[in-house]
């Protein structure tokens, strides 16, 4: 029993590491109706932006500590968002009117330029690279359950990022004009919004999610290299099209499911070298029935 | 894009050939060629055998060099890439003239080079591939390091007998051939020590959460893990099992080796054991040399298991193409397989006939943020 809970606990734990990303990729995906694949690099820059400001900042406010950590972050957040706005502007803005596939093909290069790029030893180097302990760690133990402090963080801040995004999208003006822009941009532009304006949050917005992504993953596996955003960044694109793409709760939802499948099937002696393949199988299964995702379209509109 | 590429290639392909190619074999002196990984992904492997091996050759130099005459070190750079290796292996050979080869730390890119020193009956000497493979590509080949059946062994001997466990559960990589090969001649050993494995977990290199299998592991309730991964991995395996409460020791073998371990690990790596080659805190006079040798040469840095053996390697060398009294291939190789209690710095090095070195093991224990030297093993 004590087993199973603590599957669930560390289940969880990495699913909402999961969902946190896969939220980035669903928003963008809600208003642009195409796959950054960029997103996991900048998750990586995020990691590594948190790993070269904690020795400046630890001389303000020592590390580890609440403080600390949270300049850090918002630190991380405002360097990976206008990283977010560029990449748009260089990469995606010239390519507005192609086809959806040029621009999709062009996510995949921008994702390879950054992960080669940053392994060049003149910029991180492909070695891995200790990350600092930003956030006091402490594990609580119940009976024989064992919850560690960095992964309540991460499901407290999966939670309010779910809502903050939530209240982002359907109760600000900017967030209806994302809505906007996402039904019909010409008909959006002829209403007065200034498309390029919000595209531009939404990529910020996005990668402003994937550095916090990346300094929680990082906290979670303190090794950092500038490969590190592939894996989750793979599985949270999964999760995001399970729970249905676009949708923001279906992206939570998704990313919570392919962790706790993961979990369990690793967990199991002789089917562990199998965990991803019988994730990915079940997942197969889910899609096969119910093509649009778990939260497809039916129920909750598109952000 | 080829077609492009081709042309500023091929030219610094000439300009480079023409420059080396000037009188390296004119001055007498003797060629031995080195390639290692300097660069990429196993760098930091690459950088300290090559370092060990330049500070043998400028060792020997200093003494007069061998058979009268000094030592020429080329090194090649095959950048950690699959397929380098045999364009700077060729080049070292066929127009360098190489009498000898000496490389390097990764089997996967040793196994790349050695059928092409065998086809041209150059005798190659690496200096810390462990899979046996390696040296079964022909008579050429030869290694200075110990090789995973034999490590794997050494591990299961010492949980029977140090840590007196007598269930122990398994966690290997199941992407690395290096993994798998010593978990399969651990199980074997420690089975035959009366032991039993109680749980069987995989991984994969580089996955970053390891808890779904080490909470399987917990609750088989094993004395003692053997995880035989790479520093990377090890470091954040031990992370995560001391967060679940995981407090049995964990043990592993050379891949552990390495700084960064230490560097991400901090104090969850404390009190756990490996294996490896030689420990630098030993107290051995052929050790306490080379290291302030070492030291001397290299501005202060602790030579690892990789920088010995590297040093080794030349070393061994050396003293066949002396024994052999000639630097004719042939001669070198008999020399080289006739090798019997050479005194290394990395332990007594014997040739067997399946040209591995037959040589004791050290185990090392993580203690205050260090690598300490707890005991030898003889083969």
């Amino acid at each position: 029993m004590d087993w199973l809970l603590q599957q669930l606990i560390n289940g969880l734990a990495l699913g909402s590491i999961y969902a946190l990303i896969a939220l980035g990729y669903t928003m963008v995906y809600g208003v642009l109706r195409f796959i950054n694949f960029a997103h996991a690099d900048v998750l990586m820059l995020g990691a590594y932006a948190a790993y070269f400001l904690a020795p400046a900042v630890c001389t303000v406010f020592p590390l580890p500590s609440l403080t600390g950590a949270l300049i850090v972050t918002l630190l991380s957040v405002m360097i990976c968002t206008g990283i977010g706005i560029l990449i748009e502007f260089l990469a995606y803005r010239p390519l507005r009117q192609r086809p959806r596939l040029t621009v999709l093909i062009t996510a995949i290069g921008v994702s390879l330029f950054i992960e080669f790029t940053c392994q060049h030893k003149a910029v991180f180097g492909a070695d891995t690279k200790p990350f600092p302990q930003l956030l006091p760690v402490h594990d609580f133990n119940l009976g024989g359950l064992v919850i560690g402090s960095n992964d309540l963080v991460v499901v407290v801040t999966t939670l309010v990022m779910l809502a903050a995004l939530w209240f982002i999208v359907q109760r600000t003006k900017m967030g209806t004009a994302m809505r906007a822009v996402s039904f019909n941009q010409q008909a959006a532009a002829l209403m007065g919004i200034n498309i390029n304006r919000i595209i531009s949050f939404t990529f910020g917005l996005g990668s402003a999610l994937a550095a916090i992504a990346g300094i929680l993953y990082a906290l979670k596996a303190p090794g950092i290299d500038p490969l590190m955003g592939v894996q989750p960044g793979l599985r949270a694109f999964i999760a995001a099209v399970l729970g249905g793409i676009g949708n923001l709760p279906g992206a939570a939802l998704g990313g919570l499911l392919l962790g706790l499948l993961e979990t369990f099937a690793g967990g199991i002696s002789g089917l562990s070298n199998y965990r991803d393949g019988i994730a990915f199988a079940i997942l197969i299964l889910i899609l096969l029935f119910k093509p649009a995702g778990l939260l497809g379209k039916a129920t909750v509109e598109k952000v | 894009m080829n077609r492009r590429l081709l042309l500023p290639c091929a030219s610094a392909f000439v300009l480079l050939t023409s420059f080396t190619g000037c009188g390296k074999n004119g001055d007498g002196g003797i060629v031995i060629g080195e390639f290692a990984s300097l660069t990429g992904k196993e760098a930091t492997f690459g950088i300290s055998s090559h370092e060990g091996t330049l500070l043998a050759i400028e060792t020997l130099n200093a003494a007069g060099g061998v058979l009268g005459k000094k030592v020429e070190l080329l090194t090649e750079d095959n950048q950690s890439k699959a397929g380098e290796t045999s364009n700077v292996v060729n080049k070292l050979i066929s127009k360098d003239g190489a009498v000898a080869v000496l490389g390097e730390v990764a089997s996967s890119r040793s196994l790349e080079a050695a059928p092409i020193c065998q086809q041209n009956g150059i005798p190659m000497v690496s200096p810390a591939s462990t899979n046996p493979k390696v040296t079964e590509t022909g008579d050429c080949i030869f290694r200075v390091c110990f090789i995973d059946p034999f490590q794997g062994t050494v591990m299961a001997n010492f949980v029977t007998k140090t840590l007196k466990a007598t269930k122990v559960a398994v966690f290997t990589d199941v992407k690395s051939d290096y993994s798998k090969g010593l978990a399969k001649f651990f199980k074997e050993g420690f089975i035959k020590n009366g032991g039993q494995i109680v749980a069987e977990l995989d991984f994969n290199g580089g996955d970053k959460d390891f808890k779904a299998q080490l909470t399987a592991i917990k609750s088989a309730a094993p004395e003692a893990v053997f995880v035989p991964g790479y520093y990377t991995d090890v470091a954040l395996i031990a992370i995560q099992a001391k967060q679940l409460g995981l407090t049995i020791p964990l043990c592993g073998g050379d891949g552990w080796e390495s700084q960064t371990l230490l560097d991400i690990g901090k104090d969850a790596v404390e009190g756990h054991y490996f294996s490896t080659h030689y420990a630098s805190d030993a107290a051995s006079p052929g050790v306490v040399a080379f290291v302030s040798d070492y030291k001397k040469r290299f501005n202060g840095k602790v030579p690892d298991a990789m920088a010995a053996l590297g040093y080794d390697s030349a070393m061994f060398l050396a003293d066949a193409i002396k024994r052999a009294g000639s630097t004719d291939s042939v001669a070198i190789r008999d020399a080289l397989a006739a090798t019997k209690d050479f005194e290394a710095v990395t332990g007594k090095i014997a040739i067997n006939a399946q040209r591995d070195a037959v040589k004791s093991a050290v185990i090392l224990q993580v203690k205050d943020g260090k690598f300490k030297y707890l005991e030898t093993v003889a083969p």
